[in-house]
């Protein structure tokens, strides 16, 4: 099951291994590179853990809310889907100090992003949990279980299984949208590569190593998500 | 005369202009056995769902030991009842469906010991001591850390059998609970309801297709049909003599598919 990631990321390392050692040039943009890649890291994973949280509150608001929570995130899933990531950037960047609201760019980068994916996921959590059998709900009601007590032990315990790759989905989203916060002035990888790229002009390097970076991230994020589906689904044994 | 343990009062269910249950009267006395036969699509299952509280009805009032179980008394009037009373009422009853529903992601004692702890308030080693007893005794002792996918249908259903009495309902619903069983399961779960019968004071209510079993262990049979009760009597009586030609029909359509 997660041989397969595991080789791509040998594949993958391996290429960029030899790339580097062959051309002595690229070593030069190596430490530099590196470092955007933290911030591209670092908002990366704010990003998710901000997704994961708003996907379970929008999707939890959209379901069960009363009525005018039930509106908030109907209109948070819509908008923060149907805008473009990069205007919803510059919105928090530009537009919100107007308002006397002043972020600096790495909490923008992380709220945009994080709210962005969010609302997307909190499309996949409500499908997990529908898919969940309406027996396990009957079941609960039949042991007198309240609502939120059986949402919470029975339903959404089961549904986080179903919820892993689509998630992993995401996080692969998310990784490669953090691009567009070389746009807000974020040193992260993509910004990094287009500086040095401007003074040194050595692009095919440059961008070959940007390329296999990203691609290792993502393959990451792949086995990650793998293992962390094998390891659950053993634990929910699936059945009825 | 004792309260009746369950009393449909004029029940009426309806989806749409479907009519599921026609101001349906049936009352129930406590440690009483009774079998709910007919053929699909009479309402039986829907009698069963109700009691359950997992259908609204439209008409009519279930009453519960005495107190009425969707409605609640306010200012002298019912009322349609809410959730926290719902839930008080609702205590006493419990159910055992077609396809076990056990929770996958628990163990058997798991699934035994949830519901006490989170809404009994019971202490874990309670829960557990309750839990182990139930198991024990549905023949499942050696099975306690096994999940529900590891476990024979008829396991499960046994499990599922433990984890509606561990909440120690005065009544207990049986919704068609071996018809997903292989038949060489059915024994083994008839004989834990059996078992239930003759050494606990449960008042049972099941929907079945085990003609022999109704007969043998049931006090009264009801025979559905088109969302009325269209006989009911004793099972030697419902049986051996129906009085209706529905009845017979449908007796003699099921024997001749055994």
């Amino acid at each position: 099951m997660q041989l397969r990631p595991l080789a791509v990321c040998a594949i993958v390392f391996f290429t960029a291994g030899l790339a580097v050692s062959s051309f002595a040039g690229f070593r030069e943009f190596i430490p530099g590179l590196l470092q955007g890649a933290a911030v591209t890291i670092q908002i990366t994973v704010g990003g998710c853990i901000l997704a994961m949280v708003m996907a379970l509150i929008a999707a939890m608001a959209k379901m069960y809310g009363p009525l005018p929570l039930r509106w908030l995130a109907v209109a948070y899933i819509e908008v923060f889907r149907g805008t473009s990531a990069l205007v919803q950037l510059f919105w928090l960047f530009f537009v919100l100090p107007h308002f006397g609201i002043l972020l600096d760019p790495l909490t923008v980068a992380i709220t945009a992003l994080g709210l962005n994916v969010g609302a997307y996921g909190a499309e996949v959590v409500r499908g997990a949990v529908n898919a969940v059998p309406r027996g396990q709900w009957e079941a609960s009601v039949a042991l007198n279980m309240p609502r939120a007590l059986s949402l919470r032990r029975i339903i959404l315990p089961q549904a986080f299984v179903a919820m892993i790759p689509p998630w992993g989905n995401l996080f692969i989203e998310l990784l490669k949208a953090t691009a567009l916060v070389s746009l807000i002035t974020i040193s992260d990888l993509t910004f990094k590569a287009q500086q040095m790229n401007q003074t040194t002009f050595r692009t095919v390097e440059i961008f070959t190593i940007v390329l296999v970076v990203y691609l290792a991230l993502s393959v990451l994020i792949t086995v990650g998500t793998r293992t962390l589906e094998t390891f659950a689904a053993r634990g929910i044994a699936r059945g009825r | 005369m004792t309260t009746p343990m369950v009393k449909f009062d004029n029940v009426t269910k309806s989806y749409g202009t479907l009519t599921v249950l026609d101001s349906l009267n049936l009352e129930i006395a406590p440690n009483e056995k009774v079998a709910i036969i007919g053929p699909s699509g009479s309402g039986k299952t829907t009698v069963l769902r109700m009691l359950m509280t997992l259908e609204r009805i439209n008409d009519g009032v279930i009453y519960v030991d005495g107190d009425p179980l969707t409605h609640m008394q306010k200012n002298g009037k019912l009322v349609p009842a809410d959730e926290r009373y719902l839930r008080k009422v609702r205590g006493n009853i419990g159910m055992v469906f077609q396809h076990f529903n056990l929770f996958p992601h628990m163990s058997a004692m798991k699934n035994c010991m949830e519901a006490p702890i989170h809404v009994l308030g019971l202490s874990k080693k309670e829960a557990a001591e309750r839990a182990a007893e139930l198991l024990d005794m549905v023949g499942l002792g050696d099975k306690k850390d096994q999940y529900p996918s590891q476990l024979s249908g008829g396991q499960q259903q046994r499990v599922a059998i433990a984890r509606a009495l561990a909440m120690r309902p005065k009544v207990m619903l049986f919704d068609e609970v071996t018809s997903a069983l292989d038949p060489e399961l059915v024994g083994e779960v008839l004989n834990v309801i059996r078992k239930l019968g003759t050494e606990h004071n449960l008042t049972m209510l099941m929907v079945t297709h085990q003609m022999g079993f109704a007969r043998e262990f049931a006090d009264r049979v009801c025979f559905f049909y088109g969302g009325k009760i269209a006989e009911a009597g004793k099972p030697d009586e419902i049986f051996n003599e129906p009085k209706e030609e529905r009845t017979r029909q449908f007796l003699s359509a099921v024997l001749e598919a055994n």
